[in-house]
């Protein structure tokens, strides 16, 4: 137990942004995962190796000469792309099954893709160099790297686009729609097959700009992906599905949570901490359902 | 119908199982002494797994083509029979279990990473297989009194000790705060321990201690502490990612130290990831070109380099550097041994005192290299943004002086 960062007001304030910068990168894998999760009702444990995929592209980039930050763009044109193939091969066939089934499913996936990166790009990691400076705040006692601002920027920027994009576009309305109910919207001429392989596309564009922003900010390897997953999936479970402003919220709250829970208990329990946050909030979930039953009763 | 069924797949086992045993044999045949390998080839330790594969190969291929290995007037050539242990422990021994009781393998050369070779040690160790190993570095591996096992390479708690004696003599003798942050594997821990050896040697103080998980990509905790305590050393120990975890922070939240000491910068090819960012890290390294050891088949550290160079189309790393030295002191213990009886051959190997272009090298009995020291080189870059290792302790081998301390991020 260290509790340096409440004696000096200074490392608090950086660990608030700190959390809050990397709470809307994670809100953002998060928001694919719910979407894809409330339209087909999958939870794609291959999220992070997406995400980490998305990175290589951006890296790719940079070892040839581009600047990473353009992977923002090329990254998720690929990684959309690669999301329907994905659901051509495998998703289409378990996507009316049950939960456990598409679990397995994409767990395989997750190990699949996990194999094949390390197969392809081998097992060094690796990172993308922005070059984009620091930011020195509160007479230099708070630094912020440019990368992290930049990518918290552009997660904000995509998840707008997105939101505009599902509240307008004719595209958008259909998944809406087969979200509330994919009987009906079949009924009414909603080409469903369709919508499926569109959100699982977008849900891995999502992902790939995000494992750009991620390899200009910190480091990718082939085997780094589950943390990503497990972040979304804890993310989703807190702010429910279909709910944006709670998936930025909880988003920024995980982020804050693991940067305090970093200073506090060491780096060593960062990713514990976050299991352990998962534990608590599904027993208290489960708490707070059978208390509604006995008002049933 | 069924019970036929069951008789025949058990019949068919028996005989496959009865086959392999019977198929084995000796493994000196003919003129060719065969070794055997698990090594990483898939997995998270592939790219240094290959490093290794390499220098095996690079240094069989030399020694055969230099003559091979006199044994009772014969000459015999290397062989080397490898299998993919995809990174697990659990594999990494069942396939030593198959090299020794399948495919009759009678010598081993280690794997690479400490956690693989306490996986294998116990297994050779149980069939009496001499293993001369070099990538496994954790001192766990030279305490539990293996007679079989013998590590070229100097062991884990002797990788940055030598930076904090560095940082007292340029403290004028006077003790200094240590800021460590590791990573919580078997070999990152021992360099941990050979630190705070260093720290109550020297009367010094560690006033930050983090650990690492194994997942690690965010460090801005530990760097915004060492901001806040100023500490006069920084250590930082997690496989490459720690490296270039710490490089990245370290620049980009500009946080001054007056000296950096890491491990893993040539795997993590720093210089070139990072460019001018990397420069005055100090960096542990079992091998450096420049060291002026010698010996008859590669001649020395340069010559090796550019010979490696050459044929893999990259420069060698220690971890490549360290396998071609494997074979060189077996070539050595056969022939002093004069014999392939396998106690023999262990007896020379525990006798081994001899000089390669890697380094001397010397076992104690708990099967550890004690006649290497390690080196530290620190990267400098040139004004053109080029980047250099160039080795700055010990002094006898240095070939620069060391930059201390490092100048601040506002003057860089």
């Amino acid at each position: 137990m260290d509790f340096m960062v409440f004696q000096y007001p200074m490392i608090s304030v950086q660990a608030c942004l700190d959390g809050i910068l990397l709470g809307i990168l994670f809100a953002l894998i998060a928001y694919g995962m719910a979407l894809q999760w409330g339209v087909m009702n999958i939870i794609n444990i291959a999220q992070g190796d997406l995400v980490i995929l998305g990175g290589y592209i951006a890296y790719f980039m940079y070892l040839y000469g581009i600047h990473p930050a353009w992977g923002v763009i090329v990254s998720p044109i690929i990684m959309f792309f690669v999301g329907i193939a994905i659901y051509k091969l495998v998703i289409n066939k378990v996507v009316d099954r049950d939960l456990f089934i598409s679990i397995l499913a994409t767990f395989g996936i997750s190990i699949l893709f996990m194999q094949l990166m390390n197969f392809a790009f081998g097992a060094d990691v690796v990172l993308a160099n922005s070059d984009y400076g620091t930011t020195m705040l509160f007479n230099s006692n708070v630094v912020l790297p440019n990368s992290k601002i930049f990518s918290a920027f552009i997660s904000i920027l995509f998840a707008i686009c997105l939101v505009i994009y599902m509240k307008k576009s004719k595209l958008g309305r259909a998944i809406r729609a087969t979200a509330q109910n994919a009987r009906a919207a079949k009924i009414l001429g909603v080409d469903t097959e369709k919508v499926y392989a569109a959100t699982f596309g977008i849900n891995a564009a999502l992902c790939g700009v995000a494992g750009a922003l991620i390899s200009i900010t910190f480091t990718i390897h082939p085997y780094m992906g589950l943390p990503y997953t497990i972040r979304s999936f804890m993310i989703v479970i807190i702010a429910g599905l279909g709910n944006l402003p709670g998936v930025a919220m909880s988003g920024m709250g995980l982020g804050v949570f693991e940067e305090f829970a970093d200073y506090i208990l060491g780096t060593e329990f960062r990713i514990g901490s976050v299991f352990l946050l998962l534990v608590l909030i599904l027993v208290y979930r489960r708490f707070k359902l059978s208390r509604k039953r006995e008002y049933l009763k | 119908m069924k019970i036929n069924k069951i008789i025949i797949s058990f019949i068919s086992a028996a005989v496959i199982l009865l086959s392999t045993s019977v198929v084995s044999f000796a493994k000196v045949v003919g003129d060719k002494i065969v070794l055997g390998a698990a090594i990483s080839l898939t997995g998270k330790y592939s790219s240094n797994g290959v490093h290794t594969q390499n220098g095996y190969n690079m240094a069989v291929d030399r020694i055969n083509s230099m003559g091979g290995v006199k044994v009772g007037g014969k000459t015999y050539k290397f062989d080397i029979i490898y299998y993919d242990d995809e990174s697990n422990p659990k594999r990494a021994a069942q396939l030593a279990e198959r090299l020794i009781s399948q495919d009759g393998v009678e010598f081993m050369l280690g794997p690479y990473s400490s956690g693989l070779t306490k996986a294998i040690a116990p297994v050779t160790e149980k069939y009496g297989v001499p293993m001369v190993e070099a990538n496994g570095a954790s001192r766990s591996l030279f305490t539990k009194g293996y007679k079989y096992l013998f590590a070229v390479l100097a062991p884990a708690n002797l990788y940055l000790d030598v930076a904090i004696d560095l940082a007292v003599e340029k403290n004028n003798g006077k003790p200094v705060t240590v800021a460590m942050a590791f990573e919580q594997d078997a070999f990152s821990q021992d360099v941990r321990l050979g630190v705070l050896d260093a720290i109550k040697r020297t009367g010094s103080k560690k006033v930050i201690d983090d650990k690492l998980p194994k997942e690690l990509n965010d460090m801005a905790a530990t760097l915004v502490k060492v901001k806040q305590m100023k500490p006069d050393v920084l250590v930082v120990s997690g496989h490459t990612k720690g490296a270039l975890t710490a490089i990245r922070q370290i620049s980009e939240m500009k946080v001054d130290v007056p000296m950096l000491a890491m491990t893993h910068c040539d795997a993590a090819k720093l210089s070139k990831q990072h460019g001018k960012n990397s420069q005055y890290a100090l960096c542990a390294s079992q091998w450096h070109k420049t060291l002026t050891y010698k010996d008859d088949f590669f001649k020395d550290g340069m010559t090796y380099d550019a010979d490696f160079t050459k044929e893999f189309g990259y420069a060698p790393p220690y971890q490549a550097a360290e396998s071609s030295a494997a074979l060189l002191v077996f070539k050595d213990a056969f022939e002093r041994a004069n014999s392939f009886d396998q106690k023999k051959v262990r007896d020379a190997l525990a006798a081994t005192n001899m000089q390669t272009f890697y380094g001397n090298i010397k076992f104690a009995s708990g099967g550890q290299n004690v006649d290497k020291p390690m080196v530290l080189f620190q990267v400098m870059c040139d004004d053109g943004g080029k980047c250099e290792n160039k080795v700055v302790a010990p002094t006898k081998w240095a070939s620069a002086k060391l930059i201390h301390p490092i100048p601040s991020w506002s003057q860089r």
